[in-house]
């Protein structure tokens, strides 16, 4: 059964990384190439770097790029905060989405859409959107305890998402334009089409700065395996790593949010298929999804624009698309194995 | 045991006049003790009697809500937690693992208060980890994830997590329950063997024979109330025993031992006296 040490297919966790960051490489890269216009790989890297002002070098620089940019930095928050949550409430159906973490984020950007504090200043749009995901999580452990068990988390889940989806609905009923209606509800879907430099600008240094924050809890979240009381035994604390994680989760989700709109089930998906690979280590798993939610989400950004529908097919309709059935599958696993 | 290394003699936990409530019912009271020393230090007492609690006290876990647990001579609070989690180890009541880990990688979870946030584990921390597996029996299990061990294996893999740590003190809450008669043994027998490193271990049982024969020093809680604090003999006495579980015992001797058979509830009625 076992082949021991690095032998066979294993692969050790710094070749794991370096082949997630390879894979993202090739991803971005294409994501530059992939598009209504098509271009060639060689084109690509001249346009972007030479002093040519040709068509194709406004198309890298003020759509592909950006976009690129924050695929990468949306998919690796949304991955890193899956594994992040799921290892804090032990529980591998843990995600931003599904625990309404990204709808109350969109609920406080939709706040600041709606009231005009983002046209007023831009930093409205993120703060807002942080805002809303702090809310949610400390409901959420308000609602289910603190090592809530599955269902507590999907109720409890639900129960936040709908209140957010609700309130949303409010704005956009009482909207007096339909046209920002509109706008409204395409943005929730979830895309990143629209992004400019100056949307990774706004989202870049509140990511990274939660994902500071969700990587230091490594070593943590490894001893919370073990039970909170276990952990606190062992020099964690506890109190802590909570708020680590709330904020760590909160500014990376945030942030993504208010930038492309509410996107499910990255933070799912990648933990699950990642786990086995990391040795079930829950610190090992923060990295290995950060980089692996970001090589799913431009694959699929790359998807939507490979589909060529028009209007274009929103990504977060695509990853609800496939997450959506990976969800019920794993649930059906879970009750399985844990009864 | 191949290396025993020099340890100092154990600081020790001191509690005074400690009172710990749990959502408003009072669970300890008046206690008095100090805990820790080197050797086996059983706590025993009737469910509800209030040995968990104490444990969880000590560890920090539970606010007390009169008096104060300290260690080494100061106040838990003003311990910086690592260097606290460096001297003291607790072993948890049943053996929860969240995710299917190898049981090495279990093990290895035990030096954590050693490590630095972003540290790597070094040549020290692997033989700690070896050296714990190997006392409790565990190094051929090293690669099975935890999660599918039988609950024998997993309570000796949860033992090895806290010896790795090596801490000065282990506080051990029920080791024993639930296993069979060669496990339970083999337990103690590990728990024996730490402490004649000159470390203290206060661990709490159910099985009064375990406590006569592994521990040197009995503490017998009673209504949240310490009952009796002495030698095994001391403390082991039917007339004791009847007044806290509410039994009639028979007290033997085999070899140089003592061992105690609980034989009927007192007073022929089914209820333990309301005390």
């Amino acid at each position: 059964m076992d082949r021991g040490g690095k032998a066979g297919l294993r692969l050790s966790y710094g070749g794991l990384l370096a082949a997630l960051a390879l894979v993202i490489a090739c991803l971005f890269a294409a994501g530059l190439c992939v598009g209504p216009v098509a271009i060639p790989p060689g084109r690509a890297f001249a346009a972007l770097f030479g002093a040519d002002a040709g068509p194709y070098s406004v198309i890298l620089r003020d759509i592909r790029l950006p976009r690129a940019i924050l695929g990468a930095v949306v998919g690796a928050s949304l991955g890193l905060s899956g594994a992040a949550l799921q290892g804090l409430l032990r529980n591998p159906l843990a995600e931003p989405a599904l625990i309404g973490t990204s709808s109350s984020a969109a609920l406080g950007a939709v706040i600041a859409l709606y009231y005009g504090f983002a046209a007023m200043f831009p930093l409205a749009l993120p703060l807002f959107a942080i805002a809303g995901a702090v809310i949610s999580i400390l409901l959420l452990f308000g609602l289910a305890g603190r090592t809530p068990g599955v269902l507590t988390i999907i109720l409890a889940g639900v129960a936040l998402s709908s209140l957010a989806g609700a309130l949303i609905s409010i704005a956009i009923n009482l909207s007096p334009d339909p046209h920002s209606a509109l706008e409204i509800v395409f943005w929730l879907m979830g895309s990143l089409s629209n992004v400019s430099m100056r949307h990774a600008a706004l989202a870049l240094p509140f990511s990274l700065a939660g994902w500071a924050m969700l990587l230091s809890c490594g070593r943590a979240l490894d001893a919370l395996t073990l039970g909170e009381d276990t952990a606190a035994s062992l020099g964690v604390s506890l109190t802590r790593l909570r708020y680590s994680l709330i904020v760590g989760t909160a500014l990376a989700v945030g942030a993504g949010v208010a930038v492309a709109g509410s996107i499910g089930f990255i933070g799912l998906i990648v933990p699950h298929i990642l786990r086995p690979l990391v040795g079930h280590r829950p610190g090992r798993l923060l990295a290995a999804s950060a980089l692996g939610g970001a090589a799913l989400l431009l694959a699929a950004d790359i998807g939507v624009r490979l589909i060529s529908t028009d209007p274009e097919f929103k990504l977060g309709v695509l990853t609800a698309v496939i997450g959506a059935p990976f969800f019920l599958v794993l649930v059906l696993n879970t009750r399985r194995h844990a009864p | 045991m191949t290396t025993i290394l020099p340890v100092p003699p154990p600081a020790g936990f001191s509690v005074e006049n400690l009172a710990v409530s749990l959502s408003g019912r009072p669970v300890l009271r008046g206690i008095d003790l100090a805990l820790g020393g080197a050797g086996v230090t059983g706590l025993i007492g009737p469910n509800g009697a209030g040995k968990t609690t104490l444990l969880k006290t000590m560890m920090g876990f539970l606010p007390p809500a009169a008096g104060e647990a300290r260690f080494g001579g100061q106040a838990l609070a003003a311990w910086e937690p690592q260097a606290l989690a460096r001297r003291v180890g607790y072993l948890a009541q049943g053996s929860p693992c969240s995710w299917p880990m190898s049981v090495e990688r279990v093990v290895a979870i035990g030096r954590t208060p050693h490590l630095s946030r972003f540290g790597r584990p070094g040549a020290a921390d692997a033989a700690a980890v070896e050296r714990a597996m190997a006392a409790t029996g565990v190094a051929h299990l090293r690669r099975r994830p935890v999660t599918d061990l039988s609950g024998g294996e997993r309570v000796r893999v949860m033992l090895a997590r806290a010896l790795a740590g090596c801490p000065e003190v282990l506080l051990a809450d029920e080791p024993v329950a639930g296993l069979d008669p060669h496990y339970q043994l083999q337990v103690m027998e590990t728990l024996r063997d730490f402490a004649a490193e000159g470390r203290g271990v206060v661990v709490v049982l159910h099985d009064l024979t375990l406590a006569a024969r592994f521990c040197a020093r009995l503490v017998l809680l009673h209504g949240g109330r310490v009952m009796a604090d002495g030698t095994p003999e001391e403390v082991l006495t039917p007339g004791l025993l009847e007044a806290a579980y509410g039994v009639t015992v028979h007290v033997g001797r085999h070899g140089g031992g003592l061992y105690v058979l609980p034989w009927e509830v007192s007073g022929g009625s089914g209820l333990r006296a309301a005390v």
